[in-house]
């Protein structure tokens, strides 16, 4: 299906990451949006109330993000397509709702622009320590599905990629951008709405006697209905059978909840998107996502001129991971280099999937700020001059973390 | 340091684990709960409840699961040892104030009974679904410590653990239960106070007008003063300085938070428990935790009477996770079989740091009950018959 | 003149034993009114006579959500809306400390307002101090639970369609002790207030009405913080003793303040150690005790 020509802001626009996500989720169709202030994520939220009314989006600023985030849940239900926008502290928040949404396979998108944490951190500047999170955050056995965009134009496009996701598998989307991205002011294209795909919402269509809310299509997925259609829907975030009534029956806990992971997992080659290159020869690959991987294509530069063959992976969905094709590139490579801005999170699933085929070197860094591409330069050097094997994660010492710990560095105000 | 008597209800007790918790606690010197209900925790807080105008210990009932973890950690500043106890939703909903509790380097305890999730789930079923959560689940770096009881007895003994690891790491400790041994009853031995070790806590010692509250000892941790004392200290969710004063760049950043996951991992080693039994000459090493290792030590003694030559290693503390053992154990033993009430969780991290060199059996848990030992038998004899594939995790249905 | 300038750094500012003076200068804006009330509330410390040591003071996240950090006193910087149920842990686990909570409009009545009416029901002995200034400042301007309809925000970008809260009323109608209202303006009224409120046992809220010159007044074309001032000036009625529901405020019309709510009720503290010498002396179960708890 094709975008919706009213809700497409067709142009060429120099904005930054937050607003070009806010103007891709009216592009993809969403009509709701609840959110709450936090900064680095405010300026997404404030581009959809300035531009939201022009083309029939409601918003709604909530109490809390608790609040937001119940509230989409309950408008996905009621139709529309739907996205809240917040950043670390208030990601927290949402967790339980995260799940609950999960377990009734309810269609959203939640943007989070992430920054220094934990807790309240730092909050004007950028991290990448909330990705684990998003996969693990809330509690109980699910899956979903997370992007990581590294430029404005990206915040547009995967923001409508998010939508269209989530439309087709029935699961939150998460958006995991960060404060650089977000805050990043570059050129985006807006095409013409004929340009733009968006996935329809799998609605029922049957007779209102038959329905079924939560009997699985053959790609695991039910169709879903919405209130106010006669259908009289009973949903509850406990574990239900396929008429969405609650059943204390066990057998249903391992049959219901195994299909809500499954229907990730078996569908993720269709889901999954990678940025690869240079792999195939590559005697070190970098593996990275989001702002950092911009950062690593300067670091790369280096290392290339001195004559290492580097590849790199970028991962665009960073869940679910792409398992098989890390240990693909394990047999094949020397070790992975993975920078991200936090002390270790997703290099331990490239360690989990490199079977120890390969070492792995993460390149962390704290947040508040990015990487020196000198400190990935000189990561992928030292994997590449190691001859043995080495088990466990290789943590290299960054710069930063030199003149910090041992370069009898005082903090000033 | 010994126990304060006081809490000790010394003696031999039938007890179920939730009960267990609480009496754990208090021996623990736990003078203050603040909690919200949530099935199937209840127990702990009425047990709690029960004994606690005895013992002199507080508590407060709050509007929900975010501010009794807040309370908690506000009491755990005025010196008192304070504990929160709750089931996956509310988990979800500490999620946050388990970061600042961290950022702000404050002792408390989280006590999850785990029941099916996502979202309301199964609330009255065990599940193990909140593994991945505890080291997870709050957004930036950090790292804790959980530990996973599978018996009343353990549920007694963890939680002292718990707040002693609380205390000496200056952390939130999540004690991984499940609603199956929370609601077991067995006998519990209590010992008497004078073999109840605990940890008191760290304070500051030098002058009042020196005091800085994150200045770190050797071992990364600060020491901690109360409130009411005449320090007038500053303490903040944002990244901050020795002084606890906000200071928002990247060198504090790595100063600050860096810390925090060092202190934790490098003091791994100590913090690591497991039971082994006959893990040295296994072919196949069963690895387990809480409530899944009462099936797996029964199913790995009926694989042992076939003679199939078959090790248990229990986790104690699943985070942080025995990186080192499992990794020697993957270059002896052919295969790892993992239980687990879940869709696949701490099976992940034993797969990591196999490095190739053992297969991975992950055994999921099926509708008959969690002592049920079949699925982990039949796993356990496929696992001893497979040779090394270095394929991931291989999963049984 | 070199002789007054060497004169002038002995000089100490009369509250420098309640301010970080390590810390100066703080984070407000111009014309903010957030320190004004923060002098209020250390001249009412002192002239309530209260130890500074047993004071433990806890703000949350927002402009009003650094007090914590500026006052020399035991304090904590929580997260956004918690600071009462982090309070009330304290005061619970140590009923001698003096609690005081200072945060903002946004933090205390939309994400916290959960924590503040149910500490309100309560009667928990701590005195909340809530700087109200019509919007989400520290984020930039989003509209706030406070936020008078047809005001605009970045949030409400063609004019706030929501009713705000009447922060007084809200406070009363959930059982709190003392309610006043001042604006920054009032410092003298504003700093009694706080003074009465700092030895009133129970749940006392006192709402400072504050001047944003950064962003409201920005954003609503209403000047600068000291056009504000004078708005206060000419447009506040002081009605003691006046029935919280009158107490709405509507874009730039009449604000009324004073001291609204002034009455006894058992704390939180009182009711549990009730309870407990009850529960000691008679078992937990007795009925007659139980009829006997107000």
């Amino acid at each position: 299906m094709k975008a919706n020509p009213k809700d497409v802001l067709t142009g060429i626009y120099y904005i930054d990451g937050d607003v070009a996500s806010g103007y891709g989720a009216l592009a993809a169709g969403c009509k709701f949006v609840a959110g709450y202030p936090i900064t680095p994520s405010t300026e997404a939220f404030e581009a959809v109330c300035r531009r939201g009314p022009q083309v029939g989006a409601v918003f709604i600023q909530m109490e809390d993000e608790l609040g937001s985030i119940s509230a989409i849940v309950g408008a996905a239900w009621s139709g529309v397509k739907t996205m809240t926008i917040t950043s670390g502290p208030g990601y927290s928040l949402m967790q339980e709702c995260i799940g609950f949404g999960a377990m009734l396979e309810t269609p959203f998108v939640l943007l989070n622009i992430q920054r220094g944490g934990p807790s309240t951190g730092v909050p004007t500047k950028t991290g990448q320590a909330d990705i684990m999170q998003s996969r693990w955050g809330s509690h109980g056995d699910y899956e979903l599905i997370a992007l990581a965009p590294d430029s404005p134009q990206e915040m547009f496009d995967y923001t409508i990629k998010a939508f269209n996701l989530a439309e087709k598998y029935r699961c939150p989307v998460m958006i995991m951008s960060d404060e650089c991205v977000g805050h990043m002011t570059e050129k985006v294209v807006i095409p013409e709405a004929d340009g733009i795909e968006v996935e329809p919402r799998r609605l029922y269509t049957g007779p209102a006697e038959d329905y079924l809310p939560f009997k699985p299509e053959p790609d695991l997925v039910p169709k879903m209905a919405k209130a106010g259609d006669g259908l009289r829907l009973y949903i509850t975030g406990l574990v239900h059978d396929e008429r969405g009534y609650p059943v204390e029956d066990s057998a249903y806990k391992s049959k219901y909840v195994r299909r809500l992971v499954d229907k990730i997992r078996l569908n993720r080659n269709n889901i999954i998107e990678l940025r690869e290159e240079g792999t195939d020869d590559a005697d070190v690959i970098v593996v990275s996502y989001g702002i950092s991987s911009r950062v690593a294509v300067k670091g790369v530069e280096i290392a290339r001129e001195k004559g290492i063959k580097v590849g790199t992976l970028r991962l665009v969905t960073v869940w679910p991971f792409p398992d098989d094709r890390m240990s693909e590139l394990a047999k094949k490579a020397r070790a992975f280099v993975v920078p991200e801005i936090n002390y270790g999170q997703v290099v331990y699933d490239v360690a989990r999937c490199a079977h120890g085929d390969a070492n792995v070197v993460l390149v962390p860094h704290g947040g508040a700020g990015v990487h020196n591409p000198n400190d990935i330069a000189d990561a992928i050097e030292m994997a590449v001059r190691e001859e043995k094997k080495i088990e466990g994660l290789v943590e290299f010492k960054t710069r930063l973390q030199k003149s910090v710990f041992e370069g009898g560095f005082k903090l000033k105000e | 340091m010994k126990a304060d008597k006081n809490g000790v209800l010394s003696g031999s007790h039938v007890l179920s684990g939730n009960q267990a918790c609480a009496e754990g606690a208090l021996a623990a010197g736990c003078r203050f709960l603040g909690l919200y209900p949530i099935v199937p925790s209840i127990e702990i807080s009425e047990r709690f409840l029960e004994r606690a105008p005895q013992v002199g210990a507080t508590f407060i009932q709050m509007e929900d699961e975010v501010s009794a973890l807040a309370a908690v950690l506000g009491a755990s500043w005025t010196g008192k040892k304070s504990m929160t106890v709750t089931s996956g939703p509310g988990l979800s909903l500490m999620m946050e104030h388990l970061g600042l509790g961290v950022m702000l380097e404050t002792p408390c305890v989280i006590a999850d009974i785990q029941g099916v999730g996502p979202g309301l789930g199964l609330p009255t079923h065990p599940a193990q679904g909140d593994m991945m959560q505890a080291r997870w689940g709050s957004h930036g770096d950090y790292e804790i410590v959980a530990l996973a009881p599978s018996s009343p007895q353990e549920m007694f003994d963890y939680t002292i653990k718990a707040f002693n690891f609380s205390e000496r790491y200056r952390i939130p400790v999540a004690i991984m239960s499940d609603a199956h041994v929370a609601r077991l009853k067995e006998t519990v031995l209590i010992p008497p106070a004078d073999q109840i070790n605990v940890e008191p806590r760290r304070y500051y010692e030098g002058a009042k007008d020196s005091y800085l509250p994150f200045k770190r000892d050797k071992d990364f941790v600060p020491r901690m003063v109360d409130i009411g004392q005449g320090y007038r200290f500053h303490v903040t969710g944002l990244t901050h300085d020795d002084r606890g004063y906000p200071i928002m760049f990247e060198e504090c950043q790595e100063y600050n938070v860096h810390p925090l996951v060092w202190k934790i991992r490098q003091a791994a080693d100590k913090i690591v428990e497991v039971q082994e039994t006959d893990t040295d000459e296994a072919d196949v090493v069963v690895v387990s935790y809480g409530a899944t290792s009462r099936a797996a030590l029964k199913a790995i003694k009926q694989a042992r009477d076939s003679g199939i030559k078959v090790g248990s290693l229990k986790l104690v503390t699943v985070w942080p996770f025995p990186e080192k053992r499992v990794a020697e154990l993957a270059k002896r033993a052919r295969a790892f079989v993992v239980p687990e009430m879940n869709c696949g969780q701490v099976v992940l991290e034993v797969e990591r740091n196999t490095y190739g060199e053992a297969n991975v059996f992950f055994v999921p848990h099926g509708d008959n009950g969690v002592e049920h030992t079949e699925d982990i038998l039949s796993a356990i004899k496929q696992a001893s018959q497979t040779n090394v594939a270095k394929s991931g995790i291989i999963e049984l249905a | 003149m070199e002789a007054l300038r060497t004169d002038s750094k002995q000089e100490i500012h009369p509250m420098e034993n309640l301010l970080r003076m390590d810390r100066m200068p703080h984070i407000w804006c111009p014309t903010c009114g957030i320190g004004i009330a923060v002098t209020a509330f250390t001249a009412a410390l002192e002239k309530a006579k209260i130890d500074p040591n047993t004071v433990s003071i806890v703000s949350g996240i927002g402009c009003t959500g650094r007090v914590a950090g500026y006052v020399k006193l035991d304090s904590f910087h929580t997260t956004h809306g918690r600071p009462i149920a982090f309070a009330t842990g304290i005061k619970v686990a140590s009923p001698k400390t003096k609690v005081v909570v200072f945060s903002g409009d946004g933090d205390l009545i939309a994400i916290g307002g959960n924590h503040f009416i149910h500490a309100a029901r309560r009667n928990i002995d701590m005195l909340v101090v809530c700087v109200n200034n019509f919007i989400y400042a520290m984020t930039g301007g989003q509209v706030a639970p406070t936020t008078p309809l047809a005001a605009y925000a970045t949030t409400s970008p063609y004019g706030c369609v929501e009713p705000p809260f009447n922060i007084p009323y809200l406070a009363d109608s959930s059982g709190a002790v003392y309610v006043a209202r001042w604006t920054t303006l009032h410092v003298r009224r504003l700093t009694n207030s706080l003074t009465e409120a700092l030895q009133k046992k129970g749940f006392a809220v006192v709402e400072a009405i504050s001047p944003c010159g950064m962003y409201y007044s920005r954003i609503n074309r209403l000047g600068d913080g000291l056009d504000m001032m004078r708005f206060y000036h000419d447009n506040v009625e002081i009605r003691h003793g006046e029935d919280t529901k009158n107490l709405d405020i509507g874009f730039q019309t009449k604000i009324i303040c004073g001291k609204f709510v002034d009455r006894e009720r058992p704390s939180y503290m009182e009711r549990y150690n009730q309870w407990l010498s009850d529960v000691k002396t008679a078992g937990r179960r007795s009925g007659g005790q139980r009829g006997s708890r107000k």
